[in-house]
């Protein structure tokens, strides 16, 4: 069913061709996506490292959270897919060693444009902090 | 167990990801130990499906939405047409839909109303008769069938005081009547037996209370003057009411006379009855009969063979509306077909050139289900825009359909809500799937191999089979609406051409209900009519004027039994005349013609002798062949001797025969009695415009009585036509969709040709390289679609003879196989088949062989 072109399902087909960029249009790009679902910056953060397949990226976002973030099987595969039509995370072709790997598994890592979404986000949030900090709110006194 | 909770999911996810989720899964459930555990896992993971499952669904909606939009955007005029042709057929089914639910379905407004039934007295030749009240109170009180009843009659009044005099329509009711509908006023009071007793007191309709006395709460305890009484305001019903009629606004007790108590044969009560829970109809007719029966004995002269009629209250819509209704739902459901054969056609056109696109997305991984479901997305959305262009079509056009509703229906005007949506709704998306599912399902089921064969393969036969199908379908189908519709035109005419018995043209009409007790006695009103007689008459271009009682068609009882010293009565036999006081000069204002004899004249006074004018036809029951001058009858307690022979009128409308006419003076009435008989419809003969008059006849009739309502102004054409007007609707909206049709099944032959045309171009290059001659190329396509034109009309005038069989009952004696309409319908067939085949005809036959050939 699934090639290892990273191309997931048919309508990524039309889904792409959209996506014939210059770079201002990659910045309109990156600012209509923000800002980002709470699971989503969770995800690209999970995989910015490391490739990792499904339940990895459960257990990793739980394990960064201190387990205050558990996703569900449901919201992971389906922010995966979404992420995928959205060229934040591509599929990898290149497997780990085999005796670490399961082999029916597919493993996902962050995609150059989903760096950028990533960085654009934490900036966003960032200058949130400061406009918060600024209006007397302080983060960490409390 | 996980595995049906992933069904939640849409099935390409669930191929996509279904594995790795169960497998998540299955380890968490390996770890966990415990029951409560387990429990908790369970319970997340449905929470999760149903969640997630439906979230899943959403984006694949979201997204096959949007390639709709995008496919939509790139073939404006393919997806204009689409929503055109959906908007006719969900517009005009749901259009007749709202008629259609008030006029047969939609229970009446009152609680329970299923046990309601309407009751009439049977006497021989009228099986619905009006009730006596003698016979009524006996009715209600020997009846053990029923919960209650409760009679009203219609009431009529002037109401002064409150702007400009005014007639207002309503009834007399008896007390019990609103608690036994279950309707309460929404403000103020029902009836108490103490109003019937007392009188004095009025209930208004919502409209009356909000135009005339601003909806203001304080109304309620103000005395209005009506016909010159004053009432007190009780009560206000709520807006829905409307009561024995649609339009009825004033309701005030139900009283009677010791003289009204003495009379049974003075029918003017209407009765309704809530039947016991465990009674059925078919009982409640069998006891009603068997007291009928007894009354007729205890009463022989006055009850001869009295007998009873009970119907249920829902069901007083006449057959004629019914099938009326019926036949227009027939014809819409007609061109919603034909819309959704139309649009299949057109969907299946454009799959086949969507072929390549779809095989390209089939080999690169979408599954067929995945697929259908996009296609059926982009034709719901189709459909979606198409039903919302149609309601609002349907919401413009009510006003129009608003006519084929009898007013005798107790319901307020029909209009689109909740319930008529819904329907569309649901019209909408039946459409969509109906026109979309075909064409998706053959769109699938090749696949990849598609993609090898290139683009100029062929058409399958099964394919054109299929489509030729359709369009026979659809000529068939608009060839039986273009029959049904010439036969209703033909019925139109028909009637329309019936002669009234009076001339129409140049005939102004009005009422003047004169109101009791100031106009009980004679006198004062032939004060009236001499002073407004004598100003219209000395207008500049009016040639006669006349008062009647009432006017033919617009009112069409006022029937009295016949008796002639020295003819037997036999009881069967109708014996029954329309009897009408009028003033001299009715007849020349009505432009009905005297046969003999003379009319009423001034001279025919009170202690004048009784005088009549009667109408050929009762010359013709009672002395056939003889002269009946100087011969007298008997009629309304009263001998009256024949002085003039008039033409006969057709007083109870074009469609039904009428009983003979009696004409008797105005003068010629005794104080105080049949004072409802009082001349009060003026008709005024001009030879001007008639509508120009209607100020100054107002003036003159304000300086006869400054408080006198004028009401009812038309001309007599507008009457005549107000006879003919449902059906007139009726023909125009069935034309309006036969052409719809006919214009669709045009489309469809034009689109079948023009594709299997382009789909040959090179079988006929090589046919002309050949040497084959543009006569032969033309036989070729012509016989294509003359062989669908042929199988669709022969199909069609089966259909179109059977629906008239169905609707002979609106036919006016019209056969069912009308030639004339037979044959106009079948000629139209062709010259659409000609039409439709004349573009891609002259296309094929100018093929230039040298490109069909080299093309491949």
């Amino acid at each position: 069913m699934v090639g290892a072109t990273g191309i997931k399902t048919p309508l990524d087909i039309y889904t792409h061709t959209g996506y014939i960029h210059s770079v201002s249009n990659r910045q309109s790009e990156i600012e209509d996506l923000l800002p980002l679902p709470e699971a989503t910056f969770h995800i690209l953060m999970a995989v910015a490292e490391d490739d990792r397949h499904g339940y990895a990226i459960i257990q990793e976002v739980a394990a960064r959270t201190g387990g205050a973030l558990k996703l569900s099987p449901g919201t992971l595969y389906r922010s995966i897919q979404r992420m995928l039509e959205q060229g934040l995370i591509q599929e990898t072709a290149e497997r780990p060693a085999p005796e670490l790997d399961d082999e029916r598994r597919r493993y996902y890592r962050i995609a150059t444009f989903g760096r950028a979404v990533a960085n654009a986000e934490a900036r966003r949030l960032a200058q949130l902090v400061k406009l918060a900090r600024e209006s007397g709110f302080a983060p960490g006194r409390a | 167990m996980y595995r049906l909770l992933l069904l939640f999911y849409p099935s390409s996810f669930r191929a996509e990801y279904g594995e790795e989720m169960h497998r998540d899964f299955t380890r968490k459930r390996q770890r966990a130990s415990g029951f409560f555990a387990l429990a908790g896992l369970w319970m997340a993971a449905t929470v999760d499906a149903l969640r997630n499952g439906l979230a899943a669904h959403c984006d694949l909606l979201r997204q096959d939405v949007r390639y709709a939009h995008r496919t939509i955007r790139r073939m404006p005029g393919f997806a204009a047409t689409v929503v055109l042709v959906a908007a006719l057929g969900i517009g005009a089914t749901t259009a007749v839909f709202t008629v259609a639910d008030h006029v047969l379905v939609r229970p009446l407004p009152y609680r329970d109303s299923g046990r309601l039934v309407r009751m009439w007295e049977a006497r021989p030749g009228y099986t619905q008769m009006e009730l006596s009240p003698p016979n009524y109170l006996d009715w209600k009180a020997s009846a053990s069938s029923f919960e209650g009843m409760a009679a009203y009659a219609p009431w009529s009044t002037s109401l002064v005081g409150q702007g400009e005099p005014m007639q207002v329509e309503g009834a007399n009711l008896a007390a019990d009547l609103l608690p036994m509908l279950g309707v309460a006023p929404a403000m103020g009071r029902w009836f108490t037996s103490d109003d019937e007793r007392s009188g004095g007191v009025v209930i208004l309709g919502d409209g009356l209370w909000k135009s005339r006395f601003g909806g203001r709460p304080e109304a309620i305890g103000e005395k209005i003057l009506l016909d010159g009484y004053p009432h007190m305001i009780v009560g206000v019903m709520p807006p829905e009411f409307s009561f024995p009629q649609r339009g009825s606004q004033i309701w005030r007790p139900l009283r009677f006379a010791p003289a009204d108590l003495a009379n049974r044969n003075n029918n003017y009560l209407c009765a309704i009855a809530r039947r016991n829970p465990d009674i059925g109809l078919e009982q409640a007719r069998l006891e009603m009969r068997m007291i009928s029966a007894r009354l007729a004995a205890q009463y022989p002269n006055e009850n001869r063979e009295l007998g009873a009629t009970v119907a249920n209250l829902r069901d007083q819509v006449s057959l004629q509306s019914r099938t009326l209704v019926m036949a227009l739902l027939a014809a819409a459901v007609c061109v919603l077909l034909i819309a959704c054969t139309n649009l299949a056609n057109l969907l299946l056109v454009r799959a086949l050139s969507r072929q390549k696109e779809l095989a390209v997305r089939a080999s690169l991984g979408a599954g067929r289900e995945r697929l259908i479901r996009q296609l059926l997305t982009e034709s719901l959305l189709l459909a979606g825009l198409g039903g919302t262009l149609g309601v609002a079509g349907a919401s413009a056009a009510l006003p129009l359909l608003v006519r084929l509703v009898p007013t005798s229906l107790p319901m307020a005007n029909p209009g689109i809500d909740g319930r008529v949506l819904l329907f569309s709704v649901a019209v909408t998306v039946a459409t969509g799937l109906a026109f979309g599912v075909l064409p998706a399902l053959r769109a699938c089921r090749h696949g990849a191999s598609q993609l090898r064969e290139g683009s100029r393969s062929g058409v399958g036969g099964r394919k054109e089979r299929l489509r030729s199908a359709l369009v026979v379908a659809e000529v068939s189908l608009s060839v039986a609406l273009l029959i049904t519709s010439g036969l209703l035109m033909r019925a139109l005419w028909r009637l329309q051409a019936i002669d009234p018995g009076f001339q129409q043209t140049g005939v102004l009409t009005l009422r003047t209900a004169l109101p009791t007790p100031k106009y009980e006695k004679v006198f004062p009103r032939e004060t009236f009519y001499r002073q407004v007689l004598s100003g219209v008459r000395a207008l500049p271009g009016v040639q006669s004027a006349g008062f009647t009682s009432f006017l033919p068609i617009a009112m069409r009882g006022g029937i009295w039994a016949v008796e002639i010293a020295g003819q037997d009565r036999r009881p069967s036999e109708n014996h029954s005349a329309s009897m009408r006081f009028i003033t001299p000069g009715y007849f020349p204002a009505m432009g009905i013609p005297l046969k003999l004899g003379r009319g009423v004249e001034e001279s025919d006074g009170p202690t004048a002798l009784p005088v009549a004018v009667v109408s050929e036809s009762f010359v013709q029951r009672y002395w056939p062949g003889q002269n009946p001058i100087g011969r007298s009858f008997q009629i309304a307690s009263g001998t009256r001797t024949i002085v003039g022979v008039a033409g006969n009128v057709r007083v109870r409308g074009l469609e039904a025969p009428s009983e003979p006419q009696v004409y008797l003076s105005y003068k010629q009435m005794r104080d105080g009695t049949l004072v409802w008989y009082a001349p009060k419809d003026l008709a005024v003969r001009t030879t001007v415009d008639p509508t120009s008059l209607i100020a100054a006849i107002r003036v003159i009739v304000h300086e006869a009585d400054p408080h006198q309502p004028v009401s009812d102004v038309q001309t007599l054409t507008e009457i005549v036509e107000s006879n003919t007007a449902s059906r007139r609707v009726q023909a125009r909206v069935l034309g309006a969709f036969a052409a719809i049709a006919f214009l669709l099944a045009a489309v469809g032959i034009h689109g079948l040709l023009s594709f299997s045309v382009s789909q040959r171009t090179q079988e006929i290059g090589v046919r002309m390289a050949l040497g084959a001659k543009p006569g032969q190329i033309l036989s070729l396509i012509l016989g294509e679609s003359g062989r669908l034109a042929i199988a669709g009309v022969l199909l069609g005038a089966g259909l179109g003879y059977a629906a008239g069989r169905a609707m002979q009952s609106i036919l006016a004696g019209l056969n069912p196989g009308d030639g004339p309409a037979f044959a106009t319908a079948m000629a139209l067939a062709v010259m659409m088949t000609l039409a439709g085949s004349l573009l891609p005809t002259v296309r094929a036959v100018r093929v230039d062989p040298a490109i069909a050939v080299r093309a491949e």
